[in-house]
């Protein structure tokens, strides 16, 4: 189609505004967090007076170092058991030919659609007994089970785009399905696990929910629960360019990652979703 | 696998009425279909293991507690009571008000998400120049840990401090219930409204451009061709849309937790839930919550499954 110069001016606009509408909460919290605690009450995006000091402050207190390596550690262990789980069933969902795969499917949609709070109560009660609670495996349950949906979706719809003649060919020569799987099929399939890894780990990064209640102290919160229970420096300091502060360390990981792998995640997002 | 239902197959006209007894007499799988069978289960295992024990389980263990007298406060005075915490509940007005502003915020964030995210799913579809640029910038909200980002709309409202504030000279508007709510509301379509934005495009690439470009030989306008091709066409892939936010939307608690802490009578059906659990220490009660809830999300899902006839996602996965 012919695009006028008209247009191509309308669509520039349109990506202008939006670029301007999701840029301004952002260099507002980034303006936040290099002002000083007297700068904070001038409303404009340019501080008044510079400083490091609010991320000085964070990254020398263990209030948000602690919870910080807390986060990087769940989100890891949490992420890689997810995907090994989930390849290995979301494998045996789109190949193999076995009862209950519906079920399997069906009990995915609704963890990924379940309310988070239904669960907090009973686990809270269920981890205080097994001692669980406030300790890393604690989060990193839960966080695979709702990792796990996600993960299954996005990994069964790629593998049934793999050409598994190779996984034939692989058995007639005289390789089990186990070995048609691991030597075969997990190397062409890595695109498909990066992908899910990727969207599982920005998942655990986020939560808030359970990991301000399944957590009582620095020793297993993660970043974004720490954040609110920030207090200034002293009794009499204002937390908001802490809280600025820590909320711009927490945010450069994820500008990071869309932009290093915004392929992967736009079609992570819409596999398993739109294509039904 | 192929051996058993050509046996099956054959087999079936004359026995078809008797299926049970059909079934019996099922002739064996064969070793390999045996063995692909019990790979599967076996690959299956861990995956389903932790989804019960971490959502199937608590559940039950959640609609066994919430039939208890159980107030962690006094531990020994647990006692079995039926369903009179659910009368508490819903006889209490705090938990209609929690439903209310739940719902409320459900419904006009998910309708705004639909509208701007179709926007900008037509922005991101159609635009030629930076297309790899305008996406990383529209996945940045989608990725953004929403406390970090309600920090941000926390202080652009504060009084004296922030610039929306001094935009609207100097207002505290999250000091009273509909601003705050208002508020919430813009927290939540700025960050969801580009992966709505995502699932939309996923639906709008599937529009075959002949149809758009037959409408538009036949003279029909650009409004004419997005409600008369492209929304019926999408309408699938909205109903997705609409039910994943939807359901993500009935579960707001991070943005309210942040932004008014439940004050005001801002509180959503989780902020509620929480309250419950971690200031009145109310396990019993919190349950009765916790179902209420997971009833709400489970009439939700089933009405669009059912009702709009939303193909399951995934469902395709499962032939």
């Amino acid at each position: 189609m012919a695009t006028t110069t008209r247009q191509k001016a309308g669509w520039g606009a349109a990506n202008a505004v939006t670029f301007v509408v999701i840029a301004i909460p952002l260099l507002w919290i980034a303006s936040l967090s290099f002002k000083t605690p007297a700068a904070i009450t001038d409303p404009s995006f340019w501080p008044a007076q510079w400083t490091w000091g609010n991320y000085s402050g964070i990254l020398t207190n263990s209030t948000f170092v602690r919870p910080l390596l807390n986060s990087i550690g769940i989100g890891l262990i949490a992420t890689f058991i997810a995907v090994v789980f989930a390849s290995m069933a979301a494998y045996a969902v789109a190949r193999l030919a076995m009862p209950g795969k519906r079920l399997i499917v069906a009990g995915a949609l609704l963890i990924s659609i379940f309310p988070q709070i239904s669960l907090v109560t009973p686990l809270y009660n269920i981890e205080r007994s097994l001692s669980l609670f406030n300790t890393w495996p604690g989060l990193i349950i839960p966080y695979i089970a709702f990792g796990l949906p996600m993960a299954v979706y996005i990994l069964a719809a790629f593998f049934q785009q793999i050409p598994w003649q190779l996984e034939k060919a692989a058995k007639v020569d005289g390789a089990t399905p186990w070995q048609a799987f691991t030597k075969v099929i997990a190397p062409l399939a890595a695109p498909g696990m990066v992908t899910s890894a990727i969207l599982v780990f920005m998942f655990c990064w986020n939560e808030f929910l359970f990991a301000i209640s399944l957590t009582s102290t620095t020793s297993a919160r993660t970043a974004p629960a720490a954040l609110a229970f920030f207090s200034g420096g002293s009794q009499f300091t204002t937390p908001t360019g802490p809280i600025a502060a820590a909320a711009v360390v927490i945010t450069i990981p994820i500008i990071i990652f869309v932009s290093v792998f915004q392929r992967r995640i736009v079609s992570g997002l819409t596999s398993g979703a739109v294509k039904g | 696998m192929s051996t058993s239902t050509q046996t099956v197959a054959v087999a079936a006209p004359t026995e078809a009425p008797a299926r049970h007894w059909h079934r019996k007499k099922k002739p064996p799988l064969s070793e390999g279909a045996r063995a692909e069978r019990k790979l599967g289960l076996l690959l299956c295992a861990p995956a389903v293991i932790v989804m019960i024990g971490v959502a199937a389980y608590p559940i039950c263990y959640a609609v066994y507690l919430s039939l208890q007298r159980y107030n962690l406060a006094f531990p020994n005075a647990v006692k079995f009571v039926g369903l009179s915490n659910y009368g508490a509940v819903l006889s209490s007005p705090y938990w209609w008000q929690a439903l209310k502003v739940t719902v409320i915020i459900t419904i006009f964030s998910v309708l705004f998400e639909l509208v701007l995210g179709m926007a900008l799913a037509q922005v991101m579809f159609r635009t030629i120049f930076g297309r790899g640029f305008m996406r990383t910038v529209a996945l940045i909200p989608y990725g953004i840990v929403t406390v970090a980002a309600a920090y941000g709309w926390l202080y652009a409202w504060t009084p004296n401090e922030g610039y929306l504030s001094a935009l609207f000279s100097n207002s505290a508007p999250l000091t009273s219930t509909v601003p705050s709510l208002a508020i919430i509301i813009l927290a939540e379509v700025w960050k969801t409204t580009p992966f709505m934005a995502l699932l939309l495009l996923s639906g709008l690439a599937q529009v075959p451009g002949d149809l758009e470009k037959a409408a538009r030989v036949d003279g029909a306008t650009v409004w004419q061709r997005f409600t008369r091709i492209t929304l019926p066409l999408m309408k699938p892939a909205i109903l997705v849309a609409l039910l994943f936010r939807g359901a993500d939307a009935f579960r707001i608690f991070d943005n309210i937790y942040v932004l008014t802490g439940g004050g005001h009578n801002t509180y959503s059906v989780s902020i509620l839930g929480y309250d419950n659990l971690f200031s009145a220490l109310n396990l019993g009660i919190g349950s009765a919550i916790s179902i209420l809830i997971f009833i709400c999300v489970a009439i939700m899902a089933a009405v669009f499954i059912w009702g709009f006839g939303v193909k399951a996602p995934g469902a395709d996965l499962a032939k």
